[in-house]
């Protein structure tokens, strides 16, 4: 009987210690976030939050109210990081599986290769992104040597990361660390498609880029789905890059949403609408993800049947 | 292998290097410039090659103490949520129970918050344990290993769950018959067939430790700061050591970049044999 009930109990007891963590770092402080956005909790009541008064839905009035600037500025924000999220998945997406595929039989130096498209990834976000910074500096940085100094592109040396250009070098410098990811994935992916359907393709008289559009991207839809999802997820919600790129406040054409919502917090000491803010996003990204799943598996099944 | 397929390779493949290798390339040629080389307009050549850079990088901060504290985080981070996960990933792939699925839905979902989410109550629950118990988490190293440990824990067992059910069960069902019970069988059974998954698992978790900002620059203090917060220090009010911040930042990437590509085919046969299938 004990024996049996140990038994049962097993999968809990290994499961425990996992329990126990996501719920302290990840649920319950959830659950502490989405109570503290309905609280009034500025910079007075930070001492002791529990005196904060509680006032219903207001920090979410404050947030979506599109004619006062906290909810111009927390829109504009949110357009910027989906155009970002998009831009930036797209661009992973399509390098990543085009080195993949180009690297799928064996060349010389394809070792190489690989060891250097995966150092991207490897290397610590601050390390990379730090010399990106570096790079796009306006009077010492390498891109305006290039594009003013030697090839004289352009009349005055642009600012990188002020101004209009800052979304851009942001594109940059998220691709250039998240594609690796994306490779990666493709690679280990091709590996578990059969070698016997490309030699019958082969015998059938398909082309390497038949081959490629009948039998390659077709077989990579399954991890497809996942990757694009943990891409874009990863993106929008990405502090790092711009905290890094621009500091604690980002350019108004490269300001994504997290950095926005830590500015909303940290700086102004409103942590009320800022937990109101994080919460809407939280809800987007359920919302968003929810509708892809159940748009990409029907697809999914249909093209199966 | 037609000629277009082999041009648009080579034409592909020059291009990607280029743009991947150019900021190491700074990276590296600009740990080895003198100051003046950096400040005032850009070289591709450094005028004199010069090792100071790599002598000055631990005075100007007291880079030392950061790596130090960053190899202990990231280290006791990824022992614990690879053994974690472990267990977690034996139990999700080996047993039918109530809450499985519900288990698995909501582990992987924590993947979906943003870190700013939950980056304030998280503090908040910290300093409230440190009032209540007495154990200072806010702004120590084990604070930071608990918060660290998590943010790896969803992808890791996600990934050995499916490392582990690919490891047939028929080698389980012999173990059994020999006498074994359930974790003697996850020792000496499950354990030794996944190292490919393990060894990936552990590389994800370092690098996701030795990489984070956001958490690192609330959650530590002078003495528990970490590299990804303390590399910041090399920019004054006025200037940028812009030659000692790119020697900096290779001395704290080596390791991890060299540990990363010696382990990457069991990345690849982790991802291979667990999560892509």
């Amino acid at each position: 009987m004990t024996g049996r009930l140990r038994r049962a109990g097993l999968p809990y007891l290994l499961l425990l210690p996992a329990v126990v963590m996501e719920l302290l770092v990840h649920l319950v402080p959830m659950l502490v976030g989405i109570a503290m956005s309905f609280k009034e909790l500025t910079q007075f009541y930070i001492r002791d939050w529990n005196s904060a008064p509680w006032t219903g839905l207001d920090n979410y009035r404050v947030s979506v109210d599109l004619s006062a600037p906290v909810g111009k500025d927390l829109l504009h924000s949110f357009a910027v990081t989906c155009v970002f999220s998009v831009l930036t998945v797209a661009l992973c997406w399509l390098i990543g599986v085009a080195a993949a595929i180009f690297m799928q039989d064996g060349f010389r130096g394809r070792a190489v290769l690989r060891a250097i498209f995966l150092t991207p990834y490897a290397l610590p976000v601050y390390a990379a992104v730090i010399t990106w910074a570096f790079m796009f500096q306006h009077d010492n940085g390498m891109v305006n040597h290039i594009l003013h100094d030697q090839l004289g592109l352009t009349g005055e040396r642009p600012f990188w990361l002020l101004g209009g250009n800052s979304f851009t070098a942001l594109v940059v410098v998220s691709v250039w660390k998240t594609w690796p990811f994306a490779f990666l994935v493709v690679m280990a992916a091709l590996q578990n498609i059969p070698k016997e359907l490309y030699e019958a393709a082969a015998i059938d008289g398909a082309g390497v880029w038949q081959q490629i559009r009948k039998i390659t991207l077709p077989s990579l839809r399954p991890i497809n789905q996942v990757l694009v999802l943990v891409l874009f997820l990863w993106t929008f919600n990405d502090f790092n890059t711009p905290y890094v790129l621009f500091g604690k406040s980002a350019p108004e054409p490269a300001d994504l949403i997290s950095i926005h919502i830590y500015q909303a917090s940290f700086v102004t000491w409103n942590f009320g609408t800022g937990s109101a803010m994080s919460v809407l996003l939280l809800l987007f990204l359920l919302v968003v993800t929810a509708v892809y799943l159940i748009v990409t598996s029907r697809g999914r099944r249909s093209a199966d049947a | 292998m037609p000629r277009s397929f082999v041009w648009a390779r080579r034409v592909f493949l020059t291009l990607l290097t280029l743009f991947v290798l150019t900021p190491i390339y700074v990276m590296i040629s600009s740990s080895l410039k003198p100051l003046q080389d950096v400040s005032g307009k850009f070289r591709w050549l450094p005028s004199e090659l010069t090792l100071r850079p790599y002598l000055d990088i631990w005075q100007t901060v007291p880079l030392a103490r950061y790596f130090v504290n960053s190899v202990i985080v990231a280290g006791a981070a990824t022992v614990c949520s690879v053994v974690i996960a472990v267990f977690a990933a034996y139990a999700v792939s080996r047993y039918r129970f109530r809450g499985r699925r519900v288990f698995t839905v909501t582990v992987l979902s924590t993947q979906m918050f943003p870190g700013i989410l939950f980056l304030l109550p998280l503090f908040l629950i910290y300093v409230n344990i440190g009032n209540a118990t007495g154990v200072a988490l806010y702004g120590s190293r084990g604070g930071l290993i608990l918060t660290y440990l998590t943010f790896s824990l969803p992808f890791s067992i996600w990934m050995l769950a499916g490392y582990f059910a690919s490891i047939p069960r028929a080698l389980d069902e012999a173990a059994w018959v020999d006498g074994c019970g359930p974790l003697n069988t996850l020792f000496r059974i499950v354990i030794p067939a996944a190292v490919p998954g393990i060894v990936a698992v552990a590389v994800y978790a370092f690098m996701t430790a030795w990489g984070e900002v956001l958490f690192a620059s609330i959650m530590t203090n002078d003495g528990t700061r970490t590299l990804s917060v303390g590399l910041q220090g090399y920019a004054t009010q006025n200037d940028v050591y812009w030659n000692q911040v790119m020697a900096a930042s290779l001395v704290v990437s080596v390791p991890i970049v060299a540990g990363f590509l010696l382990l990457q085919r069991y990345l690849v046969a982790g991802l291979t044999a667990g999560a892509v299938k």
